[in-house]
């Protein structure tokens, strides 16, 4: 009997307290930085697209949500001809985000991506790429890998060695 | 006594109680999420007031299905006996001086007869429905309310023996010195728990028990048959806090402010309570709260009125 009229009294003791409630709308609650939300794909530091359209994202996504098909522009930098992302069937795993080799692909801290009609949850290129590197301001794939493509031949890459001339018998 | 106006109170309490019924959905649900630690709803108009409203349309535009199976008659009789039943009520509710539909001699009699009668919108509605568990419902509907009928009259015989009638103005005025609630504490408790069991809230809503039976009686009930039932239950809530004002805190009595707001606050003050206990207690067992009627409350009902009664007898 005496536990009853505690509990009562605990109950309503609840009146004086905080409420845990966080008013959504109103008040945005803290996501970090690293918070796996809506997929971006991101530029490099000097403009151009990072994919290199590699299919190492939608191989490794669970639920099957990227299409995409690989180009060569005329310097031979390999791009997604199409970028396609099915958002309502994603579930933010962030597994493309740790499979792109170059940083392209990433997720972002935002989440308020609700919409009327389900086709327009298809993200196409335009939608996902953004006019900046993302988390990885410095880096630009094409200039730091080894691969030779037009305006850059082999051993002007960043750090790399130039070449050996195999035909020259100096050591 | 009476209204010199009788329509216009007629009007004014029908109306008023209707409208405290409504609004006590939206009061329950504000107050248990305080209770919890949220909000609850607060987005429909100014601190979520009309999201009665916006759930009255939504229950207006439901299909209102009657199941195949069921007694149709019955099935379609049954909600509204119990708003019926319990509007009834309200007919001898003294809410102020004037303010009073009719002045019946057997006022409290009425309220307990009416309140019986209630049962049978629970116990039709668990039947007609054809369904296990709405008759488990409504099954119990019919054990719980007659056990602890019994002693909800019980406990009040201790007022209608100080005040000497069974009419609700006459027992309010009895009170002018001294509020029953001090010399019928043991009544009060007693009624309060009886008021909880016949209104069939939380701790004794055995015969909804969401967790066991689906709905209870209920359990086919939807659109405005479903909503029926609700105002019913709240109109309940409204009746047994009134009375309890009425009965054991002076009704309008009380310094300074008019008769009316004291009455409205007290009756406030208990429906805050009703909703408090269910924020705070879980549903006993089924044979725990039968024994408890028979075993526990009707003999301290008993003790109660025979002890009241020596006193009075002495006293005079």
């Amino acid at each position: 009997m005496l536990s009853i009229l505690q509990s009562i009294w605990h109950v309503f003791l609840h009146t004086f307290q905080k409420r845990v409630t966080v008013q959504y709308p109103e008040e945005k609650p803290y996501l970090a930085p690293r918070y796996r939300g809506r997929i971006i794909l991101s530029r490099d530091p000097d403009g151009g697209e990072r994919c290199v359209a590699c299919y190492l994202c939608a191989v490794a996504c669970p639920v099957s949500c990227i299409a995409l098909q690989a180009t060569e522009d005329e310097h031979g930098r390999r791009y997604p001809e199409f970028f396609r992302i099915n958002f309502s069937r994603c579930i933010y795993c962030g597994y493309c985000e740790e499979a792109c080799p170059t940083y392209a692909i990433q997720l972002t801290p935002d989440f308020e991506m609700g919409e009327f009609h389900r086709q327009n949850l298809v993200y196409e290129k335009e939608d996902l790429l953004i006019n900046g590197p993302g988390k990885y301001p410095g880096y630009n794939y094409w200039r730091v890998a080894g691969v030779q493509i037009g305006g850059k031949n082999k051993g002007q890459a960043e750090h790399e060695v130039a070449p050996v001339d195999i035909h020259s018998l100096l050591p | 006594m009476t209204s010199p106006y009788p329509m216009l109170s007629v009007l004014g309490i029908f109306l008023g109680a209707l409208t405290i019924a409504a609004w006590l959905i939206w009061l329950e649900r504000r107050l248990l999420a305080l209770w919890q630690d949220r909000y609850g709803p607060n987005r429909v108009g100014p601190f979520g007031l009309l999201q009665v409203v916006a759930d009255g349309i939504k229950i207006f535009m439901k299909e209102d299905w009657v199941p195949p199976f069921a007694d149709k008659p019955v099935f379609i009789l049954a909600p509204a006996i119990i708003v019926v039943t319990v509007l009834m009520s309200f007919a001898v509710l003294p809410v102020a001086p004037g303010i009073l539909i009719s002045d019946l001699n057997i006022g409290l009699l009425f309220v307990l007869a009416l309140s019986s009668l209630g049962v049978y919108s629970v116990v039709l509605a668990g039947w007609s429905s054809n369904n296990k568990y709405a008759l488990l419902g409504g099954m119990r509907a019919a054990a719980q309310m007659i056990s602890y009928e019994v002693f909800m009259g019980l406990s009040l015989m201790g007022v209608v023996l100080l005040a000497g009638s069974f009419s609700l103005p006459t027992i309010v005025e009895a009170q002018r010195d001294l509020w029953f609630v001090i010399p019928q504490f043991l009544g009060f408790v007693l009624f309060l728990i009886a008021g909880l069991a016949e209104t069939r809230r939380t701790p004794f809503d055995l015969p909804e028990a969401e967790s066991e039976l689906v709905a209870g009686y209920h359990s086919e009930y939807s659109g405005m048959k479903f909503g029926m039932f609700f105002v019913g239950e709240y109109l309940g809530v409204t009746l047994i806090s009134a009375m309890i004002t009425v009965l054991f805190f002076g009704g309008w009595l009380g310094p300074v402010l008019p008769p009316i707001v004291w009455f409205l606050l007290k009756t406030f003050f208990f429906i805050a309570l009703f909703i408090l206990l269910r924020g705070a207690l879980p549903r006993p067992r089924f044979d725990q709260l039968m024994s408890w009627g028979w075993k526990v409350m009707l003999p301290l009902a008993l003790v109660n009125l025979v002890v009241t009664g020596a006193v009075v007898l002495a006293w005079r």
